[in-house]
């Protein structure tokens, strides 16, 4: 648990080289360090505090404000029922008791044995499959408590296919050094070279 | 009833069907990448005069016509950037998720699109931190348009066109999709609005520099309008309301689902009952009320059925359209639980900068929680009302805001629709024996 390890680093730079400002890159350093260890450790916040050049307390200031950044522990497989309006009109709350009463875990608990953290969130956009939940992000559609069931022991037993906590998409953006056309810096450039295109000058070969 | 699109007149959700309409040999062999040809050959400022042509109102809720909202970069400031915004958390709306990931090529290229008409330097598309599936399709797709030469340096081999698309997302927070929140965001900041002014950060953005934000949906039309003109754009719906438009039906309908119809014409009724789209109410049901336009909107009735899905009217009507999101609820819904529900979610989303919206929210949340629990007081129906009035003075539409941006306002729509309509339902919560409490603070 710690800081960013050779790997994340690599991934981290590449990152950050895609910003006029380091900064930016704040939010996308923050996830990585959760998919590195599950959740943001104090040391990770430090590191990628040195990365951007801002302070620990900035990086701490961002990330307490967004609630998929987890600054404790958290249990291998997020459970986010959603509790949104369309949700709750077919029956987001009786699931959400179910889930409570399997579980043996109020939303934002963690069972016993680290395997689920149970949260009840906000709209995830899915409302034509209500009710619906997420599994570290992936929708699970229309969830019966017999759903339910069946998902936590596929948890407990690891057989889900779901990817661990922290990892969101599988696919990474990746530029490559001959097609990057370079970051924006937001001090001194002028107007764009191909502004100066007027109807009879084509300027391109495009088409 | 007017017809639904013909799969012809289908604009952005035309690659929904497509087994690999996400990929990019799926979107090109099914016309990708045409308009972003057809731009290459005009002036940056012919392409932006095809967006005005085709009065593209913004689809992220606003309704504010994009090619007006593009005119509003300085001229002479330099650089300029654009944010997408896809950060879509409006709760019942569902339509930029599933643009994202079955279409990702068509919004990419709405996105260089927009940076050749404007002189937009350097594009960041900002997805919704949740939407693992979405980041995944935009991550697959950028990678490809690149290797292929569709984004970054000397698009489409133009010796003068370079164009960097960084894909950005975030990590949970509604409020972040208030277009300066997300600003604040995308430099590394808790996402909390800016002061206005400046109204539009087309004036001062990104770093300060003057930035576009436009939403995933106005975006993807881009392709489709540089391709076929602003005008036959335009002749497509109403006046006011141009083009098609994606509306998703949740709720307590037969077959909620998310339909692209023609902006202005289709109406209330057509989406909520016709056989083509979500097939009225559940079996033995009847309507109670809907959400016209996500959870910020005032509630509509029976006798709104009739409106068109069209900005204008429903505005005069004292509602909006706003994201697209169509929420049913039928004779069974309990709607002091239905209202709480909202209204809790504008006070847990609420970023706390406001005081209005803030303490407003968090106090209308815990009236209704203690009215729910049987523990109300007479007065508090008048004290919600009350509340409601100091975050959104004289309650009317649309909203007076005594807050940076419309998050407190929108928490006022469900109480003053719901109270104003079912009150004897909230009357129902008080406890028999409620004791009206004088001289203490409620």
């Amino acid at each position: 648990m710690a800081r960013l390890n050779a790997n994340s680093l690599g991934v981290a730079q590449e990152i950050i080289a895609r910003y006029p400002v380091p900064r930016s890159a704040l939010i996308p350093l923050l996830h990585l360090a959760q998919e590195q260890d599950g959740y943001v450790t104090e040391d990770a916040m430090a590191h990628i505090a040195e990365l951007v050049g801002v302070t620990p307390a900035e990086v701490m200031g961002t990330c307490s404000f967004y609630e998929m950044l987890k600054r404790e522990p958290v249990g291998e497989y997020m459970v986010n029922i959603c509790n949104g309006i369309s949700c709750h009109l077919l029956g987001s709350s009786d699931l959400i008791h179910h889930a409570e009463a399997t579980l043996g875990v109020r939303p934002g608990g963690t069972t016993d044995d680290g395997k689920i953290t149970l949260e009840a969130v906000e709209c995830i956009a899915a409302c034509i499959e209500a009710p619906c939940l997420q599994v570290n992000y992936r929708y699970r559609n229309r969830v019966t408590a017999d759903d339910f069931d069946q998902l936590v022991s596929e948890l407990r037993g690891d057989t889900a296919k779901v990817a661990p906590h922290g990892q969101l998409a599988r696919v990474r953006q990746h530029i490559g050094d001959d097609r990057r056309a370079g970051v924006s810096p937001p001090g001194g450039q002028g107007e764009p070279a191909w502004m100066a295109r007027n109807p009879s000058d084509n300027g391109g070969s495009a088409s | 009833m007017s017809a639904p699109a013909p799969p012809d007149l289908r604009i952005i959700t035309s690659r929904f069907d497509i087994e690999d309409g996400h990929t990019l040999a799926g979107y090109e062999r099914t016309g990708g990448y045409a308009g972003l040809r057809r731009a290459l050959e005009m002036a940056p400022a012919d392409v932006h005069s095809e967006v005005r042509n085709a009065s593209l109102l913004g689809r992220g809720g606003a309704g504010f016509p994009a090619g007006v909202k593009w005119g509003f970069c300085p001229p002479g400031v330099w650089p300029r950037y654009l944010v997408v915004n896809g950060d879509e958390s409006e709760p019942g709306t569902y339509k930029d998720r599933l643009l994202m990931e079955r279409d990702p090529h068509q919004l990419i290229e709405g996105c260089l699109i927009a940076c050749y008409a404007l002189g937009l330097s350097q594009c960041f598309l900002y997805v919704r931190g949740e939407m693992a599936h979405a980041q995944e399709r935009l991550a697959a797709a950028l990678n490809e348009a690149y290797e292929a030469g569709f984004a970054g340096r000397n698009v489409l081999g133009a010796p003068d066109f370079s164009v960097d698309i960084t894909l950005h997302w975030g990590a949970g927070a509604y409020i972040v999709g208030e277009e300066t929140a997300l600003i604040e965001s995308l430099e590394g900041n808790r996402g909390m609005p800016r002061l206005k002014p400046p109204y539009f950060p087309a004036s001062i953005g990104l770093y300060g520099k003057p930035t576009i934000v436009n939403n995933v949906e106005t975006l993807a039309n881009l392709p489709w309008i540089v391709s076929n003109g602003g005008e036959a754009f335009a002749a497509m719906g109403a006046d006011n309301s141009t083009g098609t438009r994606v509306f998703a039906v949740s709720g307590h309908v037969a077959s909620p689902g998310v339909f692209e119809v023609p902006f202005g014409t289709t109406t209330f009724r057509d989406i909520i009952f016709d056989s083509r789209y979500a097939g009225g109410m559940r079996p033995g049901r009847t309507l109670k009320t809907f959400i016209p336009g996500g959870a910020s909107a005032p509630w509509f009735f029976e006798e709104h059925l009739d409106l068109p899905l069209e900005k204008t009217t429903v505005d005069q009507a004292g509602s909006m359209l706003g994201s697209g999101a169509i929420v049913v609820m039928d004779d069974t819904t309990d709607v002091v639980k239905a209202c709480h529900n909202v209204v809790r979610f504008f006070a847990r989303e609420s970023c706390g900068k406001c005081t209005p919206c803030r303490e407003g929210t968090s106090w209308l949340e815990k009236i209704l929680s203690r009215l729910l629990a049987g523990q109300g007081r007479p007065q508090d129906l008048d004290l919600l009302m009350d509340v409601c009035d100091n975050i959104s003075p004289g309650i009317n539409w649309p909203p007076r805001q005594t807050t940076i941006c419309p998050l407190g306002p929108s928490a006022v729509s469900p109480i003053a629709s719901a109270l104003e309509r079912f009150r004897g339902e909230f009357e129902a919560y008080l406890p028999a024996t409620a004791v009206t409490v004088t001289g203490v603070a409620s």
